[in-house]
């Protein structure tokens, strides 16, 4: 299966080079031609060997004639190589590129489910460190892996036209150095995996330890911790100590197997040499071919671990490429135009997943302009019914309609644009506050930005920043207070302030003077438009027009503030728990 | 880079007879060809066959003593590097755990890991290969060189040249492309930072239709990431082309010098040809050499910045380290005009707090984000130390307490609720070592976490997955509490450590912890007004300073900043149910 897998893997990138076939050929002629020449050249230093046999027999001549030949022929080699390097550069990253702008693509059109479901630092890696692992063993796989074949096959073919018997010796004696090198790989493997294993082990008590250093040292665990520390240290020492030896091996491993390929074909060339079957100069250059011949067989295998590692990692990247989008647009979705905000859930029945159902049954009128707050204790899943208005999320059975229409008969882009959003996690992208503030409408000018900024009372805050409405965001909003973040998000949708609203009011980390302000705003957004809000605030409950109370993902009340209360359910229950000691 | 030098010195036999070691293969490596010069001169010219094989069976014998040479050195290598970076992790973690709080505050903790970690290990497998190919590379190139001036004096001016130029290329492109990397990695960050901004704003982004915008700034940004890698690899694609070429230009010239010094009969036939083996063993080396440097630079920047911590010093000092008694004034805490501003900041967080605390009393402390809630509770248990005024328990200056004495009578919870790796039980101990399983059902039923150990089919031994992933926040935040209970310590601090709970819950918990322990006097810092509300002191913070200080009745009436923190939250309908 993992062959297979393989092979599909395999021909995925094969169709992700294909339109660098150009740079491809040029790369493989330029390598044939620079292999070929590399290993003339020792055959042509042989040849002007010969030519310098004794004291006062130097065909001087002959030397001069064949040094101007090697000049060339290096001038074109380093040009041919040089040319290759390019076109393989041109090939790798260009693939890379294309690989990461695909995935990219496909991240934007992802269901909400996948990204929702895997770790960011996943699909971030997927991105990234995958990528990279690829195009690193992309790179070596074009260069070395080509290059290391055709050296073997002409150094082979170069020494049986020299020597055919010398040729024998040789080929005989390299398998040596690829069982050496085998023997010593599943070694250091195993010893490898226990370093890399233990070295996890060390890297998550660090974690662990330095990570809440403050609450190991307000309960005084330090020594417990160094004790610990130290287990898993020394085990690390007797792991890394064999893994480094046993790796280390490997090349004067090589280089000795190399050293007795280099002593046979002196020793049999000598002897061929003495017996007139060889002259000097061919000895000399079966030695040079003897010291390089063994070395694309280790480069070969290092690339083949290479290309490994590269076809898993480029495995994961497609598998995110080829994840399964979400549900298209219906053909003939429509356009939603002129909303005055009227909502219905009908029979709707939702669960993330099969085994727990969450939603069964739910219906909900919602007229224009009236407010639903979402109540419940934290974790009850109130995001969900956010994912569903938005689609976000597709309903199981049932539908949720606007303005009457199934909302998947609606465009996605017209849908949301009738949507104001403020949630509690507050995202501002990297850029100016300005680029943030018109995110939902970049063609804004100057006076609707600012008015929308002074409706939600974040000009003053913003004034009073270095660079005003220019100041350079960091990534998250590092240097805004949660408040600050919070004001802006809603300064953004302020901004466009279409006809429905969904807003989170959950402001546990901001300070009263803040917060009254972001209620104000609130207030203000909400005036005649249908608005969902996720609810914190006694008043906001109450003034609401319908409440939806929920636990455990469930909707299980649903009603006004006094026909709750008179129900004596949870959320009565809830309420006055507020006040109990 | 030298008070990490004696990391090795507990390895000096292995250190000295590491690049020894390596020294004598290389010498052997290089009498390689002479040896063989010595079969075409010597066996070949006087066809004498055993000569042949005698010299042959030499070739094969150096292979075997480079060999053992290698394999003794490449042991004692990595039995120094492995040595070297035990013996250093074991040091920076035993130093880092002694830093106090204002010094992981400075440095990060997220810093403080990656130089644990992978800066040690770079700096290890640095040690290494320095060991190894320090003196062997250099020794190949110059002994080759020597080798040459043995043979011939005039062929061996022609290595003389060719060293430097290919050092100068060697080097040069290597100089030329590292600082290109660094502009590389900034914008594959860009590349990266977009990926992770769209998977965190998924939502916003869809909910404002800019997936398509989103989409031209990854391509953008790609774009510029593979035109500086396509440069950066135009110029590191020169490095063999060029060597190639300048070794090869070498070996022409030294056939032509060769040539000459035959027919004036200085030299042999054998010797030419090893004077062209000795040329082409020196670019080999050269590569070697400047990646070794490239390494050892890369360790020597991790070096470094693992020395940075080394060299930080704890700011706390233990001015006593035996116990002592605390007298029983009747002010059991005291603050005396308070003043504490964290390391390089520019303005106090707390200015003149001044106020006292008796035994068994609960103190309620309530305030915005960032008016020095919490770092005034971290003065008590002296994680940091106070800038101006003093801080006192039992009437004994914090500073005069040994540090792990005030820490055993101090019991805080953290508003992070951090929990280890381990069963409950494990965690359970961190606050009593010695816990048996009622104490420790005991603490766990007045945090309110006995039903969450019940639930779990381990019971105490359920296990908590790392950073307590397999609980919700308001499971972990109960037990962080059980954590500081089991202490039965003297003084308890919650520090916003309910906030996860329902008002039922916290009420419960209050209620419990209340009755636990008459003498224990407990410290609630809070965002909410009911949890504090029955405490028997309330103290409003507002920008670091003291903005009322009294009973829920008496701040109500009096502290405009309480009133408007409490009817934010209750509106007027809260006074009448309260």
């Amino acid at each position: 299966m993992g062959k297979k897998k393989n092979k599909e893997v395999m021909a995925n990138v094969l169709k992700c080079i294909r339109p660098y076939w150009f740079f491809v050929i040029v790369s493989f002629v330029m390598a044939a031609i620079t292999v070929a020449l590399t290993l003339y050249v020792p055959i042509l230093i042989g040849y002007a060997i010969d030519y310098i046999i004794a004291a006062g027999s130097v065909n001087f001549a002959a030397v001069w004639e064949i040094m101007k030949k090697i000049v060339i022929v290096i001038v074109i080699t380093a040009l041919c190589q040089w040319l290759m390097n390019v076109c393989n550069n041109r090939i790798t990253f260009g693939v890379i590129k294309d690989i990461r702008t695909k995935a990219f693509h496909r991240l934007e059109n992802l269901p909400l489910k996948y990204i929702d479901g895997h770790s960011y630092g996943d699909v971030v890696s997927r991105i990234v460190s995958d990528v990279d692992q690829f195009s690193d063993g992309l790179l070596m796989g074009l260069t070395q892996l080509f290059a290391g074949v055709i050296t073997i096959l002409g150094t082979l073919g170069f020494m049986i036209y020299l020597n055919w018997i010398i040729a024998i010796v040789v080929v005989l004696i390299t398998p040596l150095s690829l069982f050496v090198a085998k023997f010593i790989a599943q070694r250091t493997y195993t010893m490898f995996h226990k370093q890399s294993e233990t070295r996890g082990k060390l890297t998550s008590l660090i974690d662990e330890m330095i990570g809440n250093q403050k609450v190991v040292q307000a309960f005084g665990y330090e020594d417990d911790a160094l004790k610990r520390f130290d287990e898993i240290n020394e085990d690390l020492n007797k792991f890394s100590l064999k893994a480094i030896f046993f790796s280390s091996i490997t090349n004067p491993a090589t280089r000795f197997v190399n050293g007795v390929v280099y002593a046979g074909v002196g020793i049999v060339g000598a002897i061929a040499a003495v017996n007139g079957v060889l002259t000097v100069g061919r000895l000399s250059s079966f030695l040079s071919y003897a010291n390089q011949y063994t070395k694309p067989f280790n480069e070969i295998s290092g690339v083949i671990t290479e290309l490994q590692n590269a076809l898993a990692s480029a495995a994961r990247v497609f598998e995110l490429i080829e994840e399964e989008p979400q549900v298209p647009d219906a053909e003939d979705a429509v356009v939603l135009t002129d909303v005055d905000g009227r909502v219905e859930m009908d029979h709707v029945y939702f669960s993330y997943t099969p085994e727990q159902h969450l939603i069964e049954d739910f219906n909900l009128k919602v007229k224009p302009g009236q407010r639903v707050a979402i109540v419940g204790p934290t974790g009850c899943g109130k995001s969900t019914i956010i994912n569903l208005l938005m689609r976000f999320y597709d309903v199981d059975e049932g539908c949720v309609k606007v303005e009457g229409e199934d909302i998947r008969h609606i465009t996605r882009k017209s849908l949301r644009e009738n949507y104001g959003m403020v949630l509690q996690e507050t995202w501002l992208k990297s850029g100016t506050i300005r680029e943030n503030i018109i995110y939902g409408k970049p063609d804004a000018t100057e006076e609707e930005m600012i008015l929308a900024a002074k409706a939600s009372h974040a000009h003053s805050f913003i004034k009073r920043l270095p660079q005003g409405y220019d100041t350079v965001i960091t990534e998250d909003g590092g240097n805004l207070s949660q408040g600050q973040k919070q004001l802006l998000c809603i300064t953004r949708v302020m901004l466009c302030l279409p006809p429905m609203l969904i807003l989170d009011e959950a402001t546990s980390s901001i300070d009263t003077r803040t917060e009254i302000r972001i209620q104000k705003a609130f207030a203000k957004m909400m005036q005649g438009r249908t608005s969902f809000i996720v609810a914190h605030r006694l008043s906001t409950i109450k003034e609401a027009d319908v409440i939806l109370v929920m636990k455990d993902g469930n909707i299980i009340e649903q009603g006004t503030h006094e026909e709750l209360l008179a129900q004596n359910g949870f959320y009565a229950n809830l309420y006055n728990s507020q006040f109990a000691v | 880079m030298k008070s990490l030098l004696k990391y090795l010195g507990k390895y000096k036999k292995e250190s000295v007879f590491a690049p020894l070691f390596k020294l004598l293969e290389a010498l052997f490596e290089l009498f390689v060809p002479l040896v063989m010069a010595r079969i075409i001169d010597v066996g070949i010219k006087n066809q004498d066959i055993s000569y042949i094989l005698k010299m042959g069976g030499l070739l094969i014998l150096l292979g075997i003593i480079g060999l053992v040479c290698s394999l003794t050195a490449q042991f004692f290598a990595a039995k120094a590097a492995v040595g070297f970076g035990t013996a250093l992790r074991h040091d920076l973690f035993h130093h880092i755990q002694s830093l106090a709080y204002s010094e992981v505050d400075t440095i990060g903790t997220s810093t403080l890991i990656t130089r644990m970690t992978s800066d040690i290990n770079q700096v290890q497998s640095g040690v290494n290969l320095f060991l190894r190919l320090f003196m062997r590379s250099p020794f190949i190139v110059f002994g080759a060189m020597v080798m040459a001036f043995t043979i011939d004096w005039k062929a061996a001016l022609i290595f003389v040249v060719t060293i430097p130029a290919l050092s100068v290329v060697v080097f040069g492109i290597m100089l030329i492309s590292i600082p290109m990397y660094k502009n590389v990695q900034s914008r594959l960050d860009r590349v990266t930072q977009l990926t992770r901004e769209n998977l965190v704003g998924t939502r916003v982004i869809r909910a404002f239709n800019r997936q398509e915008e989103e989409r031209k700034l990854f391509v953008d940004a790609n774009a510029l990431l593979m035109k500086v890698q396509i440069f950066v690899g135009k110029i590191t694609g020169l490095l063999n082309p060029i060597t190639y070429i300048i070794v090869n230009l070498a070996i022409v010239v030294l056939l032509w010098v060769g040539a000459n010094q035959v027919d004036q009969g200085i030299i042999l036939q054998g010797a030419v040809v090893a004077l062209v083996n000795y040329m082409s063993q020196i670019l080999v080396e050269l590569v070697k050499l400047a990646n070794l440097i490239i390494n050892i630079t890369k360790s020597l920047a991790c070096t470094k910045r693992i020395e940075a911590v080394m060299q930080m010093e704890a700011s706390l000092k233990e001015n006593n380290t035996t116990d002592v008694e605390n007298t029983d004034a009747e002010d059991y805490i005291c603050f005396d005009h308070v003043t504490f501003s964290y390391k390089n900041a520019k303005e106090p967080s707390l200015s003149d707090i001044h106020f006292k605390v008796k035994k068994g009393q609960t103190v309620g402390i309530i305030g915005g984000t960032g008016s020095g809630k919490s770092s005034l509770i971290n003065l008590i248990p002296r994680f940091y130390d106070v800038t101006e005024g003093s801080v006192t328990i039992g009437g004994i200056n914090v500073k005069d307490y040994p540090l792990h004495q005030i820490r055993t009578m101090v019991g805080i919870v953290p508003q992070k609720a951090v929990l280890f790796k381990g069963t409950i039980a494990e965690n359970m101990r961190w606050g009593k070592k010695d816990a048996t399983e009622q104490e420790m059902m005991e603490a766990l039923t007045t945090a309110q976490a006995a039903e969450i150990v019940e639930a779990k089919e381990g019971g105490l031994n359920e296990l908590i997955l790392q950073g307590g992933k397999n609980l919700s926040g308001g499971q972990r935040q109960r037990l962080t509490i059980a954590r500081a209970l089991i202490k039965k310590p003297d003084i308890l601090i919650l520090d916003d450590s309910a906030s996860a709970l329902d008002y039922a819950t916290d009420a419960k918990l209050r209620k419990a912890i209340q009755q636990m322990d008459p003498n224990m006097t407990v410290f609630i810092v809070s965002q909410r007004s009911t949890t504090i509300q029955y405490a028997d002191q309330i103290i409003v913070l507002e920008d670091g300073k003291i903005a009322g200080i009294g009973t829920h009745e008496q701040l109500l009436s009096s502290c405009e900043i309480y009133q408007e923190i409490y009817y934010s939250q209750f509106q007027k309908e809260g006074r009448q149910n309260g």
